[in-house]
């Protein structure tokens, strides 16, 4: 216990994970309650008014939806601890299975932009901020900063309908639709990593002139290093603190963002499912993956966080 | 104010831009559905999904109905849904944003806890739980869009009411008795205002390109209504007949969004004004009536002629802070250099060292540092060859270590890249530096990193890592100012045993003539950018120029009278920008006539003592500072056990402690732009 008690990892990863564990009880509470939110008889809504009134009826019983909500409430959860995440009102397949086939392919691209995303804005980053230190090179500055700007401003969907148009239909270089081989993945994947790449790009030059300013640099170049070496070792680490927490919040942002991008690949992911099960009103499997995409999100700032615990050796373990 | 930043907004060329597309937008969303609304229902059986015709510049869609009449009058519903989202995300957002403020401290932590964990979702995942519950059509998303700003909006609510919440006139208004609604309304409120419509114009057009988004998933606006996402929708399903169909109104959307989001940057840009421009350096300057100093010092390791360092200055032009500075010192000798805040002192060490800030110009008649002629070389070229010759200590110890690594790696990577050494073996040499210099444990504080060491510790450290191989030469740059007295005494007592073993010469930089006074051999005073006297240490008593007299005077001591305000210069060092003309102390000096128009040189007044005076004293001066030839270091004695004096009056016998932004190199911080 005491042992326990006089190591600040321990009392940072429990009050991290307690952080966790509320975050994922609200989120699990709104997920439910999502059914309940919805202005009149969602049974009704999904099947239709023209549906007879016992199917209805025997359609609520089914879900459970005549219970008292408390009772719905323990139903519900202590289901999601079995892995039941309900069955869809439409097809009546098991939502968890629906998301199992589903999930990889959301997965697959949200990871390939974020890794693309990361080797190609650092580098970006820092190189921009090498060549534009001092006020070096105006010219390059200005237009790094407004094309990324622009760019960057530019939504996912709309960036993935000119890639389309640029690489599908003019030049017919890649597959436009459908998740196959390698080729398949490049323009979603440049779709969705291009803004986040960019403006992590501008964060990352941004932090690295500001580290390129601190006294300690001046102590490495006193100690006559190899520039590539004050750079890597002393400026990229120092710079390395907002890297990472922007870093989280793209990430986040990119798994939601595969929404919009799916839908214009007809990437048969997760994304997919959402807007038709929206669209055809089958609220179990709306549920279930708006419980995959937030419970996805909680765990990358987890992660997040304790990375920077990690890169930060003084503060961030402390505080709460 | 808030006007001011409107109009300086509108001057910025973006901004100007941005704005003028708003107001074609504008008058389009009018005009448009009024000229084209029935123009764009009409179906035409005879030209289902065409290409680009002349008749329709854009094709037309699977009912033959005009592309580009309706991507024109969709402008007023898109742009109409975008601002009603965004007035529900601005009412809602300040709303939950000043709940905190108007709720007890219980409450109001649960808001702001709810605000957090919301806004650690992104803003399309709500977007897309709220679409659910209002249900699918253009009520809902409009609901749904600006519910999900608002936790982010609110959270900028929050903070924006938190800094303007400390302020003096709300802690008046709250003990006046100002009841809570009120206090928002009438006193936090207003003074956030500016950053809130910043935000709430970036907001519009990420509002826009949201429901464009929920749109053209088919969750926003239902058939026969249309907007740009809607049209999106449905040109892209047909983009290999007709692309125009699907560019069109994606282009429109990121027209409109762009529109909004560089509006609302401009405006907040404004305030911050772009940092000084690189300039092309200043032709070199006329061959200076430097004195002819004698080049032959064969056991010189430093060596400068009329060193200058330019900067590009605001109004054009170059201003140097070291302006024509000459200095010699020789093997094992320790030269202090003195002078105030922004006398050039600092900066003359950092270019002498080759480690002026990117942005400073240095050039000199002759300028040997170690054996090395440093300028017109490539950087790669001076590292190679200086290597280790040279070793700096810095003022701050505290900013002076990299806070990442620890302290031990930090010393070690000094022989690792100059000698090659292993790690392991380079790591014991630190531990054994750090002993050298009497860092306790050494082993575990090799480890440790540098927030761990005393402010003290950390300085020695620092001296430690210029002792990692031999340095010829150590510049020492106000390594005292920053820690408290006793620990500045045992940094000096340090530095000169390192010293008398090594043999390397110091040059010690300090505002204070006394610390100079006990360390060193021979003292450079400095004054607006050069040397205005040179003289032994034990010649302090018999110092010519009114400017070293004046530094002598204002130190105090024992005998001191308390009773009396400290001895003050009068005036302040001029700006490098707008010296006079002749000699810089002139106007600050009673001695000066009109023979001090004309600049003074340096000249001989006794053996070894120079001064850059017209009428140099001769009256020996009453010295407290009993300053002994060789500098012994005897604090003690002079001062007793209690240390120094306090002083009594701000910015006198210290001088000014603050470090100079024109040597600062953190100044030029901000030419980087904004994220």
């Amino acid at each position: 216990m005491s042992a326990w008690a006089g190591n600040p990892w321990a009392g940072f990863l429990l009050r991290r994970l307690g952080r966790l564990a509320v975050s994922l009880a609200v989120l699990v509470t709104l997920a439910f309650g999502m059914i309940h939110l919805i202005p009149g008889d969602p049974v009704r809504a999904a099947l239709g008014v023209t549906a007879p009134p016992d199917l209805v009826d025997a359609r609520r019983e089914a879900l459970g939806l005549n219970d008292p909500i408390g009772v719905q409430y323990v139903d519900y959860v202590r289901s999601l601890f079995s892995g039941d995440l309900g069955i869809s009102m439409t097809s009546g397949v098991p939502v968890s299975e629906t998301i199992g086939q589903r999930l990889p392919a959301t997965a697959s691209l949200a990871v390939a932009a974020f890794v693309v995303v990361m080797l190609a804005a650092i580098p970006l980053g820092l190189a921009m901020a090498v060549l534009t230190r001092g006020g070096r090179r105006r010219g390059a500055e200005l237009g790094f900063t407004s094309t990324s700007a622009v760019v960057a401003a530019i939504p996912e969907f709309l960036l993935a309908v000119g890639l389309v148009f640029v690489f599908g239909v003019t030049l017919g270089w890649f597959p436009v639709a459908g998740r196959s081989h390698a080729a398949s993945y490049v323009l979603p994947v440049v779709a969705l990593a291009l803004g986040p790449a960019l403006l992590m790009a501008r964060i990352v030059r941004v932090e690295a002139l500001a580290v390129m300013d601190e006294d300690f640099v001046r102590t490495a170049r006193a100690k006559r290093l190899p520039p590539l070496r004050v750079y890597l070792r002393h400026v990229f680490p120092n710079a390395l603190t907002s890297t990472l927490t922007i870093g989280g919040l793209l990430l986040s942002g990119m798994i939601v963002g595969t929404v919009l991008v799916e839908n214009v690949f007809a990437w048969p992911g997760m994304g997919m499912t959402i807007v038709s099960s929206i669209l055809a009103k089958d609220y179990p499997v709306v549920q279930g993956i708006v419980l995959v995409y937030g419970a996805a999100v909680l765990l990358v700032n987890l992660v997040v966080d304790v990375l920077l615990a990690v890169a930060d050796p003084r503060s961030t373990i402390r505080e709460g | 104010m808030g006007r001011d930043q409107w109009r300086a907004a509108l001057r910025n060329p973006v901004g100007a831009v941005a704005a003028g597309l708003l107001v074609v937008l504008a008058i389009l969303a009018v005009v448009a559905p009024i000229l084209w609304g029935d123009a764009a229902e009409e179906t035409d059986p005879a030209a289902l999904s065409q290409g680009s015709t002349s008749e329709h510049p854009l094709g037309t869609d699977a009912l033959g109905r005009d592309i580009m009449l309706r991507v024109l009058v969709a402008t007023r519903y898109s742009l109409g849904l975008a601002l009603l989202a965004t007035a529900i995300c601005v009412v809602a957002g300040v709303l939950l944003g000043v709940l905190p403020a108007v709720l007890g401290r219980r409450a109001g932590r649960l808001v702001t806890a709810a605000v957090n964990l919301a806004v650690a979702f992104p803003g399309l995942l709500l977007a897309l739980f709220f679409a659910v519950i209002f249900g699918v059509g253009a009520r809902g998303a409009v609901l749904a869009i600006g519910l999900a700003g608002a936790p982010s909006f609110a959270r900028l609510v929050q903070t924006n009411v938190a800094a303007v919440a400390g302020r003096d006139y709300v802690a008046a208004a709250r003990v006046a008795g100002v009841g809570r609604f009120r206090l928002v309304a009438r006193h936090l409120l207003p003074n956030i205002g500016e950053p809130l419509v910043v935000n709430a114009t970036v907001m519009a057009g990420t509002a826009l390109l949201a429901f464009a988004g929920l749109s053209f998933l088919g969750l926003g606006v239902q058939p026969p209504a249309y907007d740009w996402g809607r049209l999106l929708g449905e040109g892209l399903d047909r983009i290999y007949i007709n692309p125009a169909a699907a560019l069109a109104p994606g282009v429109a959307v990121v027209v409109a969004g762009l529109a909004f989001t560089l509006l609302g940057e401009s405006i907040a840009q404004v305030v911050g004004v772009r940092a000084v421009r690189r300039r092309r350096p200043p032709a070199a300057d006329e061959p200076a009536a430097a004195l002819a100093r004698a080049a032959a010092e064969p056991d010189a390791v430093l060596v400068a002629d009329d060193l200058r360092v330019g900067f590009p200055a605001p109004g054009g032009g170059w201003t140097h802070p070291v302006d024509g500075v000459g200095l010699t010192v020789r093997r094992g000798e320790t030269v202090g250099i003195v002078g105030e805040s922004g006398s050039g002192k600092s900066l003359t060490a950092l270019a002498v060292a080759q480690l002026a800030p990117d942005s400073a110009h240095v050039t000199a008649q002759r300028l040997e540092v170690a054996g090395v002629a440093p300028l017109g070389r490539a950087d790669a070229e001076v590292r190679e060859l200086l290597g280790t010759k040279v070793a700096m200590v810095f003022q701050d110890p505290m900013t002076s270590f990299n806070p990442s690594m620890r302290v031990g790696r930090q010393l070690a990577e000094v022989t690792r890249v100059h000698e090659r050494q292993g790690r392991r073996a380079a790591l014991a040499r630190a531990v054994d530096r750090l002993r050298t210099v009497r860092v306790p444990a050494p082993e575990r504080r090799a480890h440790q990193y540098p927030h761990e060491f005393s402010g003290g510790m950390r300085q020695r450290a620092m001296i430690a890592m210029g002792l990692m191989s031999t340095p010829e030469l150590i510049i020492a740059d106000e390594p005292t100012t920053a820690l408290d007295v006793t620990v500045q005494r045992q940094v000096l007592r340090l530095l000169e045993d390192v010293q008398a073993e090594t043999g390397a010469a110091v040059v010690l930089i300090s505002h204070d003539i006394a610390v100079v006074g006990q360390l060193c051999e021979r003292v450079v005073v400095m004054y607006a950018g050069r040397v205005v006297e040179e003289l032994p240490v034990g010649r302090l008593g018999a110092a010519a120029h009114p400017y070293t007299r004046a530094l002598l005077a204002s130190v105090p001591d024992l005998a001191t009278d308390r009773d009396r305000p400290l001895a003050t210069i009068p005036g302040r060092p001029p700006d490098p920008a707008d010296r006079p003309e002749g000699c810089a102390f002139a106007p600050r000096c009673e001695f000066a006539d009109d023979a001090c128009r004309v600049r003074p040189g340096l000249a001989a007044v006794a053996p070894d003592q120079r001064a850059a005076c017209w009428h140099p004293r001769t009256q020996p001066l009453d010295l407290a500072l009993d300053a002994v030839p060789g500098g012994s270091c005897d604090t003690d004695r002079r001062w007793g056990a209690e240390g120094p004096p306090e002083p009594s009056v701000q910015g006198v016998g210290r001088l000014e402690r603050v470090r100079d932004p024109l040597h600062d190199p953190t100044s030029d911080r901000g030419a980087g732009g904004q994220a």
